[in-house]
């Protein structure tokens, strides 16, 4: 552990860590040399097409394909009963999850369709379009059903229950009370309460899914090519339920174009796809269209929570209490489950407060529609804002400015480890620091004054403040405890070649992020090596060590730190050779810029190449008995804490038009600690990408269904994805706290933007509309809700 | 999300198009940029049989200026009259609408003959139009038809083009010396389709506006002259007073829907919002707009 403080010396060759490189994959993207799913042709490849159901929920009574496989170019059609004959379907539940209950689940529906956009047949063609021409033929009679839209509704008594086995529409519930709640309130000098709405929304990855499943009956083995965050998972589960061996199923993912959760989930479309291809004993590839992706990709939020909070007129905040319900579509998600995102929101509400007293009540609801799962920052965005929309409402009642009601109630930075009134343990964070360095960037005083002085002109602008928590590097607690063969340790195995090149295999994987570069930063640092001498190879099963993949914020912390391993392991074992060849002691030499080197006086003593020249052509002149080894492999999985919790504050600054209801973005903030920044180039852009991503959901993203569970905006024209002129500038900050968990001390980055950007703005929007007593706790915060709330439609 | 199969001309002239059209009647569709076209076939809400593509049209792309009128040939694309110095100069208002129509990949190939015949009530040109006083050549076998942008459009996608027919130009007056302009639209991002524009221009001097013409889309089925309101602001010096019985009077000009977007009730409201604010404009006098400025 006391290798920290020369990880962050920058100034000596081969220092990579703490150091914006660009990506070593960057040139071959740029240059439109990138392979996506999408790409790829193999020899006798079908391509599916999905009929879906059209309604939200239907009986499927009988399926006429006939004319369908007379159409031209056709290889199959093929119904949900054929193909349950080759894939067993599967209950989305997971153990540690007590009570949680969902459904069987089946490929392509069997005898009934549940949300709008379910598969109930599939059409195999020789290409896209003939598939898509044979599908209009394919005729199935449904009988329509009542749906369950509403997630309240699906509670009540008299509610139609989705899958009546189950006995009502309830998936799961989660209590907790911790500390003397009710004597808090009763003390209290002012109690707020409101319930925060939060809308559906989705991930709108820019590669759409796409896999192709290719089963070989010469070696009775299936090839997948998928886009997919997490490859041995797919394998496992793949293996499962088509009746194979894992050792019959590899999973490759090549380059991947945005996933944010969304390609981490088993979706029964692709489960279909490689089903397929055993059934049929060719490769068969589908790739979603648009109206595809926004009806089954997994959808996010669609939260309703209500939130009091109980404060003293000093400020101190003595209770939260929260009751949240979700609505998760018909089945709860395979392997991970839907119940994640509201076990997330009651864990982590009031998570950056010292507060201990806090009720919470998490219900998870069946509906007909789309299912929801884990996308960027699950369940963070909701517990955040809650908070701290309660905190200003705190605030508020008793005339305490925002900063300052956090700065009294932010867990001191010195009193690290704590744990949250719900449990969760904390190894070190900065939340005052961060505060005060927001505070700062932003130039708090100033913007107030401003504030000030635009409202007499009848201008209205508003400061929002969001602290968050977020929950990075998972070890086993997340899945794996629960029983779901998802693995939360990670590998990497590092080569020198016989040209003193390094391969590096690792087994998180790349969409977009940068893990290929951190991977390869890590490694040449730890090797003493330029980095363009790393090659890394990601995921592909059948050749890298065993792993998680990339979600969760855990690349970086878990996969980067077995990277560090791998690569001081290797150097060991490099400076091992050296020594037998040139009759040293190893301890005395170093490896600088690809050369073993005498450390005390930066002698060059053998490059790279000649250690491996000699370790694999010449490896009779070593000393008998010695055996190079110049491929290590390390794993790494975090042991002491369940997480690693980064923590970070984020800031907006707008104008609320208050005749239109439009809100202009002018500034966002956003200050984090993400402990050892690797490059800071990648972190602050996860940021700004993060961010961007809250915000969407705040002004603009929705995924909008009727009452009879019809998605009404399938479409990029009606889905308001947030866009470059709308967003403002984003300033990043950084505190820097690392774990002492690993030797590099990184946390994760990727969702901490995510987490508070929707908090701070709707905090800032109604900061702007204080002088109207007017407070909106529904997001998103379209023009006509503004108008609403302020009376004037 | 792939077309069904369809059949493919691509005519040399506009005769060709025209003998073409009539041959294949409603079996087939005429396109031109495409850019609301093509998606339609791709979700498979049209399915013609055979697409007349009219980018070969030479003649009919273009931006001339003939006495007191500016002509633009059907096929000149909305890149062509955001660029174009002589639109800027004659017809100031069409100018200061090409921005908000779409993206620019979408303007690149978009044309204003396309445009017009799509009749989609949220976009900005058919509103133009009807502002500046727009006459639509349409054409067929038997010869042409000059009818008035006021008239041409219908409904939700529809237009007075009747079977056979096609647009090939839109003539517009040049700008008077003394013409006022404005336009605005809300929309949630930049480039989306509006909740309420207004396209808007007037003659006058000082806070007295002369043949006043309003043009809202996004507002109902189709783009429309708000011709109650311009009659209450039309004659004599305007002031807050007559400003409000002009935003009353919308309700009677305006039907405006209900959407993903907003509601009717708020589409109106918006429209009160935008006519104060194209009045402050047109008259110069700020304080009509009812709303403070940074």
């Amino acid at each position: 552990m006391t290798a920290r403080n020369p990880l962050t010396e920058l100034d000596r060759p081969n220092s990579y860590i703490g150091r914006a490189v660009p990506r070593p994959n960057l040139t071959r993207l740029l240059r439109g040399r990138g392979q996506y799913v999408s790409d790829m042709t193999l020899p006798r490849m079908g391509h599916v097409v999905f009929v879906r159901s059209p309604y939200a929920h239907a009986r499927i009574l009988g399926i006429d394909t006939a004319e369908a496989e007379a159409m031209p170019g056709v290889i199959a059609v093929v119904t949900g009963k054929r193909l349950a004959e080759v894939c067993t379907p599967w209950v989305g539940v997971l153990s540690h999850l007590k009570g949680l209950k969902s459904a069987p689940q089946h490929a392509i529906a069997v005898d009934r369709a549940c949300w709008q956009g379910e598969a109930v047949c599939a059409v195999v063609a020789e290409t896209r379009a003939l598939a898509e021409d044979a599908a209009e033929r394919v005729f199935v009679n449904y009988e329509e059903l009542e749906p369950v839209t509403d997630m309240v509704a699906a509670l009540q008594p008299d509610a139609t229950v989705i899958h009546p086995e189950l006995g009502d529409n309830l998936a799961f519930e989660r209590n907790l009370d911790a500390g003397e709640v009710d004597k808090a309130f009763a003390e209290a000098d002012a109690v707020a309460e409101a319930e925060f709405v939060f809308g559906r929304h989705t991930g709108v990855t820019l590669e759409p899914r796409s896999i192709i499943g290719d089963w070989n009956p010469g070696e009775e083995r299936l090839t997948v090519h998928q886009g997919t965050q997490a490859p041995h998972m797919m394998q496992n589960i793949i293996a499962k339920h088509l009746d194979l061996e894992e050792a019959q199923v590899r999973v490759i993912c090549h380059d991947v174009g945005g996933s944010f959760g969304i390609k981490v989930h088993v979706y029964a479309d692709e489960m279909a796809t490689v089903a397929l291809s055993k059934l049929l004993r060719r490769p068969v590839k589908f790739v979603a269209d648009r109206i595809e992706s926004f009806t089954t990709d997994i959808h996010a939020r669609d939260h309703r929570c209500k939130g009091r909070i109980a404060v003293k007129a000093d400020g101190t905040i003595t209770a939260f209490a929260i009751d949240d319900m979700t609505a998760i579509g018909p089945y709860s998600m395979y392997p991970r489950t839907s119940a994640i995102e509201a076990n997330q929101v009651v864990n982590l509400v009031g998570g950056p407060y010292t507060n201990m007293n806090y009720r919470a009540r998490a219900r998870v609801v069946f509906q007909n529609k789309n299912v929801t799962c884990q996308y960027r920052a699950v369940g963070h965005p909701i517990a955040c804002s809650v908070t701290e929309g309660l905190v200003d409402l705190a605030a508020r009642a008793i005339g305490m400015d925002p900063a300052e009601i956090r700065r009294k109630n932010l867990i001191p930075d010195d009193a690290y480890p704590t744990a949250s009134a719900s449990g969760l343990k904390f190894e070190a964070l900065s939340h005052h620091a961060s505060l005060d360095k927001l505070l700062k960037m932003m130039n708090y005083d100033a913007l107030r004054a401003e504030q000030a002085e635009l409202r007499k002109k009848g201008i209205h602008r508003g400061i929002g403040i969001a602290s968050f928590i977020e929950v990075t590097n998972p070890s086993a607690a997340f899945y794996g405890v629960g029983g779901a063969r998802i693995s939360s340790q990670d590998g990497v195995a590092v080569r020198l070649d016989a040209t003193g090149r390094i391969i590096v295999q690792t087994s998180i994987t790349e969409q977009g992020q940068g893990s290929e570069a951190i991977t390869a930063q890590v490694t040449a640092h730890a090797l003493g090596v330029p980095m363009e001498r790393v090659r890394v190879i990601l995921g592909d099963t059948d050749n890298t060590p065993y792993g998680g993949g990339t979600w969760a914020s855990r690349a970086a912390g878990i996969g980067g730190e077995a990277a560090w391993q791998a690569g001081k392991a290797l150097k060991a074992n490099i400076l091992a050779v050296a020594a037998s060849i040139l009759q040293a002691d190893a301890a005395t030499l170093d490896v600088v810029n690809a050369i073993v080197v005498d450390k005390a006086t930066g002698t060059e003593r053998m490059p790279l190449e000649e250690v491996g020249r000699i370790a694999y052509f010449r490896p009779d002149t070593l000393p008998p008995g010695f055996q190079a080894e110049l491929m290590t492999v390390r794993h790494f999985v975090p042991r002491e804490y369940p997480f690693a919790f980064t923590n970070g504050i984020q800031a907006s600054w707008l104008e609320v038009d208050t005749d239109t209801g439009f809100v202009t973005l002018l500034k966002h903030w956003c200050l984090e600690d993400c402990g050892t920044i690797i490059n800071p180039q990648l972190v602050d852009e996860q940021i700004r990408g993060g961010v961007v991503q809250g915000i969407g959901p705040a002004l603009y993203e929705h995924c909008r269904y009727d009452e009879r569970g019809q998605l009404t905006n399938a479409s990029m024209a009606d889905y308001l994805v947030p866009m470059a002129a709308e967003m403002p500038d984003i300033e990043i900050g950084h505190v820097v706290s690392p774990t002492k968990e690993s030797e590099l001390g990184a946390k994760g980055a990727g969702e901490a933007g995510t987490a508070g950007a929707a908090a701070a703005v709707a905090n800032a929007v109604n900061d702007a509309l204080s002088p109207f007593d007017v407070t909106i706790t529904e997001i998103p915060l379209t023009p006509e809700v503004i108008l609403k709330a302020l009376g004037k439609v | 999300m792939k077309a069904s199969a369809f059949d493919y001309a691509r005519p040399a002239s506009v005769r060709e198009a025209l003998e073409l059209l009539g041959r294949h009647g409603d079996a087939a569709k005429l396109i031109a940029g495409g850019q609301s076209l093509v998606p339609a076939l791709n979700l498979r809400l049209l399915a013609p049989e055979i697409l007349i593509d009219l980018g070969g049209l030479a003649d009919l792309r273009g931006i001339t200026v003939e006495g007191a009128t500016v002509r633009i040939g059907a096929m000149t694309r909305h890149a062509d009259l955001l660029g174009s110095p002589v639109i800027a100069e004659k017809l100031p208002l069409v100018a200061a609408a090409m921005p908000h129509i779409a993206h620019p990949a979408i303007r690149n190939r978009g044309t204003i003959g396309g445009n017009l015949a799509h009749a989609d009530p949220a976009s900005e040109l058919p509103a133009v139009m009807q502002a500046i006083d727009a006459v639509i050549v349409v054409r067929d076998a038997s010869g042409e038809r000059r009818i008035a942008a006021r008239d041409f459009f219908t409904g939700i996608y529809e237009t007075a083009l009747r079977d056979g027919e096609m647009i090939v130009a839109v003539e517009a007056p040049v700008a008077a010396k003394d013409e006022r302009i404005f336009f605005h639209e809300f929309s949630r991002r930049s480039g989306d389709y509006a909740i309420v524009g207004l396209a808007a221009r007037a003659t006058g001097s000082g806070n007295a506006l002369a043949d006043l013409r309003l043009a809202y889309f996004s507002v109902g089925d189709k783009a429309t002259l708000a011709e109650r309101a311009a009659a209450v602001l039309g004659a004599g010096p305007v002031d807050a007073t007559r400003l409000a019985a002009a935003q009353a009077a919308l309700a009677e000009d305006l039907s405006p829907q209900d959407d993903q977007q907003a509601s009717g009730s708020t589409r109106l409201h918006l429209s009160r919002v935008v006519l104060a604010r194209a009045i402050a404009v047109l008259t110069g006098d700020a304080s009509l707009a009812g709303r403070a400025t940074a």
